[in-house]
């Protein structure tokens, strides 16, 4: 509004356009004017720009992780094969026989080769989905292990941290909006139960409405002796049992999320445009959609940087219901020194986190059509 | 930043916060005063020992402690009440319900009125109908021993001859017999009970938050110092050293740090994981957000008019840092020095959660607490003090320390203010 003021040079071009500018209007309406095929031009090519380069982005830091997943365990001091020698050289006596088996099984898993060579053949293995053998489920494939274990995790946790996030950001906006009323139990609450570890509530929740009132089962998936199979039984079974694990991390997620949202509603409501809005006589309720729609843009982000976060707090979650997905085989995989499916659940939970964070790019990018000027400085 | 300080006193949020953990590091510093000894040595021969005061029995009936005489209305019924066992209860039921009365108007779990309804309408000569014999008899037995819990003479004490081995009486104890608490010696108050292995919860509470702080103050300083230096390097210098550290910055801002630490804490195996290299590990894996933030205010102060100057007058390097630069951030960095200590605390409980915390059997830490008690299934004993304590610990640690950040937040960033 006060830029013609600020600047009396360029008065002379809005004298010009002046019949066509209806009065106040603070739309910089002048961009409209530039030809149509060269807006549309930039428009396609910001965009463009933004999704290949974080397409790039999102490859590198695949391989990055695939990297570190690689290095990581191998700097483990002791024999990786330690734990597998255990189990199939009990009973054995013969030194030589003992040695024979160990180093068919060095071979097998590659550990008998410069690590160069095994870091080409995993970096091979990886591109065919091959994870290598389990240690200590001996002839499974990791990768059968993990398939057996992500839907259950995906199934848990997607819907959960995305009803965290929505009620939370709900919340938020409202203990921001009604600041008295709402700001006085929301946010400490909200700042409590952020501070509460997911497992740390899982046990609560736990033993409140599963061992005390027998609301729920107490552990497990699916009732114990069904076969996975599609019936209205297991399906029924597989409901019950989702209850805890879900309600634990919406719990906890709904706290981060409406601090964040508090915040950004808080910094919303002071901007500008509110309150020429509120000098205009907008509606109170109009205003508040504009502030929660701008306050929601950083929340998508926010998402995007916390999800890893809380996909490790809910993962250690499951531990506590033995829920069948990756949580509980990580701890089975730790307890057992099984080195090939720990840095496969580590390496899948990072392709988890990485898709879902290249997804929220995606759609933060179709909401906020900012993200193609930024990208064209 | 005398001013900051002053607010921050004023700041209701931050106070909170400063005098809940305070009140924590006071407890822990005092508490092993009153209560020495080794948190985790094995008291208990039982697992999980409610809370609660637990006396000597050995010295309570030892004949020479001197016996009062109380003549204390109520006392007998209220013993009765306390120690009949359930089953007996509804034994009582099922015979009143049989003689006639609504089963509606039975509770057995308010004993003093079943006694009552009992005691009025038990008649042992009273045969009901249809009942057969052997019941008749067993409810007779019960009241009989009912009514014998009324006895006052039943409990006599003997002690073994320690040539013969044969009884010997010592002294008769009657429902008026009352010993002074203060002539017992041996008297342990378990105010959280203990664990699986017999061990005070509250000592070992006590050492555990302890332990966590320090590894808390270990990864948070680390972090720190990791980030304020990349943050002021990559923000100062700037160039391609800038693009590489917010290269190797984003790339971590997506790797989750959760991931890192789990693969981490596995490399370096059970043998090497110490208290310490936990939270040095927990260190290396948190240190981007600091970088980030330090080096965003860096660029913005690279070129202040101030910064400039004391460039023009010849002041070295080391210099502007210190004194142009580092006064300016000095409040992000300590807002983020906080919130990394309460997030190492939660990483530490995640960690040792997947049995990938501190491997040590000298010390506890609130992690540790929380694994033994889940891996001896306290929860499904029911021994809510097993993990409840730590459970609320850690909230409440890292509820102090995040709303000391946010008043923090407020002061430093006046746009958040109201």
């Amino acid at each position: 509004m006060s830029e013609p003021v600020k600047n009396p040079d360029d008065k002379i071009p809005d004298d010009f356009q002046a019949p066509k500018n209806s009065g106040d209007s603070d739309n910089p309406n002048d961009e409209s004017d530039i030809s149509t095929s060269s807006w549309e031009r930039f428009r396609r090519n910001g965009y463009t720009r933004y999704y290949t380069k974080r397409t790039i982005w999102f490859l590198v830091t695949l391989v990055a992780a695939a990297i570190l997943n690689f290095i990581l365990p191998r700097l483990m001091p002791g024999d990786p094969l330690a734990a597998i020698m255990q189990r199939v050289a009990v009973g054995l006596h013969d030194a030589e026989q003992v040695r024979a088996i160990y180093y068919h099984y060095l071979q097998l898993f590659g550990l008998d080769r410069p690590v160069i060579e095994q870091f080409f053949i995993y970096f091979g293995n990886l591109f065919r989905g091959d994870l290598g053998l389990s240690f200590s489920r001996f002839p499974r494939p990791v990768s059968d292990i993990i398939s057996n274990a992500v839907p259950w995790t995906i199934g848990l946790q997607l819907p959960a941290i995305l009803t965290g996030w929505i009620i939370g950001n709900f919340l938020g906006a409202i203990a921001a909006y009604r600041r008295r009323i709402f700001d006085k139990i929301v946010m400490p609450a909200s700042l409590f139960v952020s501070g509460i570890p997911a497992f740390g509530l899982a046990v609560i929740l736990l033993a409140v409405f599963a061992l005390n009132l027998g609301w729920f089962p107490v552990t497990g998936g699916y009732e114990i002796g069904l076969i996975p199979h599609f019936s209205w039984r297991f399906i029924s079974s597989i409901i019950e049992h989702y209850h805890l694990p879900f309600w634990s991390i919406v719990l906890i997620s709904i706290g981060g999320q409406a601090l964040g949202m508090r915040s950004m509603s808080i910094y919303e409501l002071n901007a500008d445009y509110v309150r020429y809005s509120r000098f205009m006589g907008i509606k109170d309720s109009k205003i508040v959609r504009y502030v929660f729609r701008n306050a929601m843009l950083p929340q998508v982000t926010g998402l995007a940087l916390s999800l890893g976060t809380m996909m490790g707090g809910a993962i250690v979650a499951e531990i506590i219901f033995s829920y069948p997905g990756l949580g509980t085989a990580l701890l089975q995989a730790v307890r057992e020194g099984d080195y090939p499916l720990v840095s496969g659940i580590t390496l899948v939970i990072t392709v988890m986190v990485l898709a879902s964070v290249f997804l929220l790019e995606i759609i933060y990018g179709l909401i906020d059509p900012r993200v193609k000027t930024t990208q064209y400085e | 930043m005398k001013n900051q300080i002053k607010q921050l006193l004023k700041s209701g949020k931050f106070m909170v916060g400063f005098i809940v953990f305070m009140s924590i590091l006071l407890f822990i510093t005092i508490y092993p005063f009153f209560v020495p000894g080794n948190p985790l040595q094995m008291i208990g021969y039982n697992s999980f020992i409610p809370p609660g005061t637990y006396l000597s029995l050995y010295d309570a009936v030892n004949p020479n402690v001197f016996v009062y005489t109380l003549r204390i209305p109520g006392a007998a019924e209220a013993r009765i009440v306390n120690t009949l066992p359930m089953s007996d209860r509804e034994a009582m039921r099922d015979w009143l319900v049989r003689a006639g009365m609504p089963e509606a108007a039975i509770d057995i779990y308010d004993p003093e009125t079943l006694l009552a309804l009992w005691n009025a309408n038990y008649d042992p000569d009273e045969r009901i109908e249809g009942m057969i014999l052997a019941d008749h008899r067993a409810y007779q037995r019960l009241n009989n021993r009912i009514q014998g819990m009324f006895d006052a003479s039943a409990l006599r004490l003997y002690s073994a001859d320690p040539e013969t081995g044969e009884p010997q009486f010592q002294a008769p104890i009657t429902d008026t017999d009352y010993i002074a608490l203060s002539d017992i010696v041996n008297i342990r108050r378990l105010p959280l009970g203990t664990d699986n292995f017999g061990r005070d919860m509250l000592k070992q509470l006590v050492q555990a938050i302890g332990v966590s702080l320090r590894i808390g103050l270990i990864a948070g300083s680390i972090a720190t110092a990791i980030g304020l230096l990349l943050g002021l390097v990559a923000g100062y210098v700037g160039g391609w050293v800038d693009e590489i550290i917010m290269f190797i910055c984003n790339l971590l801002t997506v790797i989750p740090g959760f991931v890192l630490l789990v693969l981490l804490a596995f490399s370096i195996g059970p043998a090497g994981r110490s208290v310490t290299i936990v939270g040095i590990v927990i260190g290396l894996t948190t240190w981007v957000w600091t970088t980030r933030a330090v080096r965003s205010q860096v660029l913005s102060l690279r070129n202040r008019d101030h910064v400039n100057l004391s460039k023009l007058s010849g002041h070295s390097l080391p210099r502007i840092v210190f004194k142009d630069i580092l006064p300016y951030i000095a409040s992000y960095v300590v807002m983020a020095f906080i919130l990394q200590v309460s997030g190492a605390i939660l990483a530490e409980a995640g960690l040792s959660m997947l049995g990938l915390g501190p491997s040590t059997t000298e010390v506890a830490t609130l992690g540790l607490m929380m694994n033994w008690a889940m891996s001896f299934s306290a929860h499904i004993m029911g021994a809510w003090w097993a993990y409840f304590p730590v459970v609320f610990v850690i909230a409440l640690i890292s509820f102090s320390l995040n709303l000391m950040n946010t008043g923090m937040d407020q002061i430093f960033n006046p746009q958040l203010r109201d």
